[in-house]
């Protein structure tokens, strides 16, 4: 039997995104039907690197990232749980005088927006961070930290939950179209009707956009990450590398998070798993970077399945064919930081039609054929 | 013309040894990794350096098969491509990842015979930690492999046949034997009479040790449950429940165990589908009679891919090896696979009657007080679980490691994922097998992040 | 006392090796397990609280009985074979306890 439900906001998808609008729109009194095709903060939400990180951002984030940036000391008050957050600081390091020059740019690109990143040398890295390796230098950013995205996401979800929204697992969603008086979507044995939308499916939004007409480019992307055993306390910050490599944050039991490479999927796309060679690659590097990785122990390997699009900002606003509609996805491997804040945003879209947010670089007209001269997509 | 990679062959207890016979037989050369120094798995491991003690003495009833084993094993010689003391870690796409001496090295293989085994199976109970405590498979490995006692006074607790043999065997070392603490009722033994016209032998030679340790000062106590081991930094007591009283008895070493689970990471990383096994309450991965798992040219054999014994392992790794021959178009005999299913079936009987007569105690799962470590790695305690539980909204087993770290430390949920899933099914009123199954990852165990990247031994590329 | 009791090999050739820097004597086919608890009560302590553990299932599946040398070198002591000259730590830097 059919179960029916009619709602103010139909959420598709329970990652972080989702799951913080839902909280969002639950605060605002609005009702709410979070959905999921599996569970809540299981994909790329749940199982990023766990980066909390402004710096680095193309400057066009910032507003949105400096929002986000300000929820995350909250977290015990607005989910429960502080998610194991830790304003550790995230520290890029730069391997030449280029990579140097690049980050000293970035600073002064970046001043206006009140990171108050400061620029470290060589002797510094050693002497506060304990980084050794060929590097020349640093941009130390003191606010940024990391957390545990497996308890970030799903938390969101749970307090959600707890304040009234309807959170559908296991519920994915067959067929979603505009009606007279809102949208009608069909997920398995459950009829939702609501008067807007939210598509924050994540590495499967495109297919939603593209039931609007609104095709997107958006390609999947699989992060590789290691984890080592616990080990004594020696990385206090957030590291990262200009212009790639690998990132590595150690959490507060003890165990080294790294990231870095690629993965790639298993026969079932919507599941992967890192290569060895990758994997071994991150290993090496972060094992030259710290000496007490040395002879530490990699323990477990771990995938997700990341919606990135071309020019690596996300598609975050309402929808150019259909009332109601607000697409948030996309993110590019960086939106575990500016999530929380999306959520507040994607609220303020539904109840009023607009935020004081700027978010107009990450409209889906940016992507459609008639913005694009010749039709060429913008690549960056 | 490429030559094709050859077949590999993951462990060499009694399931790799006869798939490794068998394929030599019909000219092939497998590669056959093995953790172990020298063949033999864990039932029939070989001692690191003599110790004065013959075949008879260390193996007891299976002396002769352990010794055929090696023998036949040893005489394969360079006709196999033999790698002791390495880890598989990873497999993907017709490709090894293997760890020997700290390095990584990487090669094609064409055609998978997991034998990989099992370890204990146990549920936590409080002071399972304690210096010690062993599994009953640990407590029998230092006996016999080691020429070590657990102790000077022991206790066994748990399930199982291990639990009558390994008290034997140490009652026959001369080690004071204090207690051996069944946790099923006296009753579910009548099932060993029914087991008793398939295998005479084993029933009989079970009975028996019973008896010689009960005669020789054993207590042999049915019915035991609420089990807790206590002691300052080591073990010094256990206590128990049975008859309706509590008990406490001294000792200083305890083997603990509830019959065995299977080692399943590597058809986990092969893509193999699994289902759950009531018999084993475990998710295990799919097979028919011969072998075949759900992933073609990837063979499954032996304990690892469902609990059923030694003898058993023989005769699955050579009816696997068989399957692999029959479906690479090479000459087999179906008569011999034939005998072997026979074989199996049989076996696979007498296992019903042993689960029954050996009950694993599930519902003690529910028991388990709040306090007790759940997650001996991470050190997340059942009231930890079930709280997250309740916060979460939690039904599956990923879900629950993904927010407590159970099964995400270094054993990877060896040890706790039993547990765990009977905790998450007892406490959602769900069936055990609709909790799932913790997800494999690579490394399948440890590996150290200076392994470097692989040295690369593929002459073939099987991605092309 | 010692956790383990040796029931054979006491003859066989000696290997030296030191625990936490005191000396002390295994024998040819000891795992470094072996050769620690037959004269120590523990291999290590946990990370999280400090309790002591000494391995567990023996056969390299539990992973609770990683010790360190003092060179850094981590290494499984029931899958490790003992050698001459190991420096075996059973206590963690900074750790608890």
């Amino acid at each position: 039997m059919t179960r029916r439900i009619d709602c103010d906001v139909a959420i598709i998808g329970g990652g972080l995104v989702g799951s913080s609008a839902a909280l969002a729109l639950r605060g605002m009194g609005l009702s709410v039907t979070l959905l999921d095709k599996g569970f809540c903060g299981a994909q790329a939400s749940g199982v990023n690197y766990g980066g909390v990180r402004r710096q680095g951002r193309p400057s066009e984030q910032l507003p949105l990232s400096q929002r986000a940036h300000a929820i995350w000391p909250r977290l015990q008050q607005l989910i429960g749980i502080d998610g194991e957050f830790l304003r550790s600081g995230h520290l890029k390091l730069a391997r030449s005088a280029d990579d140097m020059a690049s980050l000293e740019r970035y600073a002064a690109e970046v001043a206006p927006f009140g990171l108050d990143l400061e620029l470290v040398g060589h002797n510094q890295l050693r002497e506060r961070f304990g980084v050794m390796g060929d590097l020349v230098g640093g941009s130390f950013c003191p606010g940024d930290g990391h957390a545990n995205p497996r308890l970030v996401a799903a938390a969101f979800a749970a307090a959600a939950r707890r304040a009234g929204a309807e959170v559908l697992e296991n519920t994915e969603v067959a067929g979603v179209s505009r009606t007279f008086e809102g949208f009608a979507l069909e997920a398995g044995d459950v009829a939702v009707t609501a008067r807007s939308v939210i598509n924050s499916a994540g590495a499967w939004a495109d297919r939603f956009a593209r039931a609007f007409n609104e095709p997107v480019p958006l390609e999947r992307t699989y992060p590789s990450m290691i984890v080592t055993e616990p080990l004594d306390p020696f990385l206090s910050v957030n590291i990262g590398i200009e212009g790639g490599g690998i990132y590595a944050r150690q959490v507060a039991r003890g165990n080294v998070v790294v990231g870095g490479e690629r993965a790639t999927p298993l026969d079932n796309p919507d599941y992967s798993r890192p290569h060895s060679d990758g994997a071994l690659t991150i290993m090496q590097r972060a094992s030259e970077l710290f000496g007490p990785l040395r002879h530490a122990q990699a323990i477990r390997f771990w995938s997700g399945t990341e919606a990135t699009m071309p020019d690596r900002n996300p598609v975050l606003g309402p929808s150019a064919t259909t009332p109601g509609l607000i697409h948030a996805f996309g993110f590019s491997g960086a939106g575990f930081q500016i999530a929380p804040g999306v959520g507040e945003v994607l609220a303020e879209l539904v109840r009023d039609g607009q935020t004081a947010t700027p978010i107009d670089a990450f409209a889906i007209t940016r992507f459609s054929p008639a913005s694009q001269p010749g039709g060429a997509l913008k690549q960056q | 013309m490429r030559e094709r990679p050859p077949p590999l062959i993951v462990g060499a207890g009694p399931a790799g040894i006869r798939a490794a016979i068998t394929l030599v037989a019909a000219g092939l050369r497998p590669v056959v990794v093995d953790e172990g120094h020298a063949c033999g798995g864990q039932i029939y491991r070989q001692p690191l350096a003599a110790d004065k003690r013959d075949d008879r003495a260390r193996y007891g009833s299976e002396a002769a098969k352990a010794s055929r084993l090696h023998r036949a094993f040893a005489a394969l010689g360079s006709d196999i491509d033999y790698r002791p003391n390495t880890l598989l870690w990873n497999l993907r796409d017709g490709a090894a990842d293997v760890l020997r001496d700290g390095t990584s090295r990487r090669f094609a293989y064409d055609g998978l015979i997991l034998a990989t085994g099992a370890t204990d199976r146990v549920l936590p109970i409080p002071g399972w930690t304690l210096p010690g405590v062993f599994t009953l498979g640990g407590a029998q490995i230092a006996l016999k492999a080691q020429g070590c006692a657990i102790g000077r006074r022991v206790v066994f607790a748990g399930a199982g046949p291990l639990l009558y043999l390994v008290a034997w065997q140490y009652m026959k070392a001369g080690v004071d034997v204090a207690a051996v603490l069944d946790a099923a009722p006296l009753p579910a033994k009548l099932n060993l009479l029914r087991a008793l016209p398939l295998a005479p032998g084993i029933v009989l030679r079970g009975l028996r040790m019973a008896a010689e340790l009960a005669f020789g000062g054993t207590r042999v106590q049915f019915g035991v449950s609420g089990l807790r081991i206590e002691g300052e930094g080591r073990v010094a007591r256990i206590v128990y429940h049975a008859g309706g009283r509590e008990r406490a008895m001294a000792c200083d070493g305890v083997g603990y165990g509830l019959n065995l689970r299977s080692e399943t990471q590597a058809a986990d990383l092969a893509g193999c589908a699994f289902r759950f096994d009531p018999r084993d309450r475990a998710h295990l991965p799919e097979r028919d009679a011969a072998g075949r798992s759900s992933v073609a040219g990837v063979y499954l054999a032996g304990d690892g891919a469902r609990i059923a014994g030694a003898d058993a392992a023989e005769a699955a790794g050579e009816r696997a090896a068989l399957a692999l021959l029959e479906d690479r178009g090479l000459p087999h005999d179906p008569a011999r696979a034939a005998d072997l299913e026979h074989v199996l079936a049989r076996i696979d009987r007498l296992r019903d009657l042993l689960e029954a007569a050996f009950p694993f105690p599930s519902h003690g799962a529910g028991d388990i007080a709040d306090d007790t470590l759940l997650c001996r790695c991470e050190e997340i305690r059942a009231g930890d679980a079930r709280r997250a539980i309740a916060r979460f909204s939690l039904t599956e087993m990923n879900r629950l490691k993904a927010v407590t770290r159970i099964g995400m430390g270094r054993c990877q949920g060896r040890m706790c994922g039993a547990a765990a899933a009977e905790l998450l099914a007892a406490q959602t009123r769900r069936d055990i097998g609709a909790v799932g199954r913790l997800r494999a990852q690579a490394p399948i165990k440890p590996i150290p992040l200076a392994a470097g990247l692989s040295i690369d031994e593929r002459q073939h590329d099987p991605a092309h | 006392m010692p956790l383990l009791h040796r029931l054979v090999r006491t003859d066989s050739a000696v290997i030296r090796f030191t625990i936490d820097g005191t000396p002390c004597q295994g024998h040819a086919g000891d795992t470094v397990l072996t050769a620690v608890l037959c004269h120590a009560e523990r291999l290590r302590r946990s990370e999280f609280t400090g309790s002591p553990r000494a391995g567990f299932c023996q056969m390299g599946a539990c992973q609770d009985c990683w010790v360190q040398l003092d060179s850094g070198e981590r290494l499984r002591a029931c899958t490790t074979p003992l050698a001459e000259g190991m420096h075996i730590i059973t206590q963690r830097r900074g750790s608890h306890a």
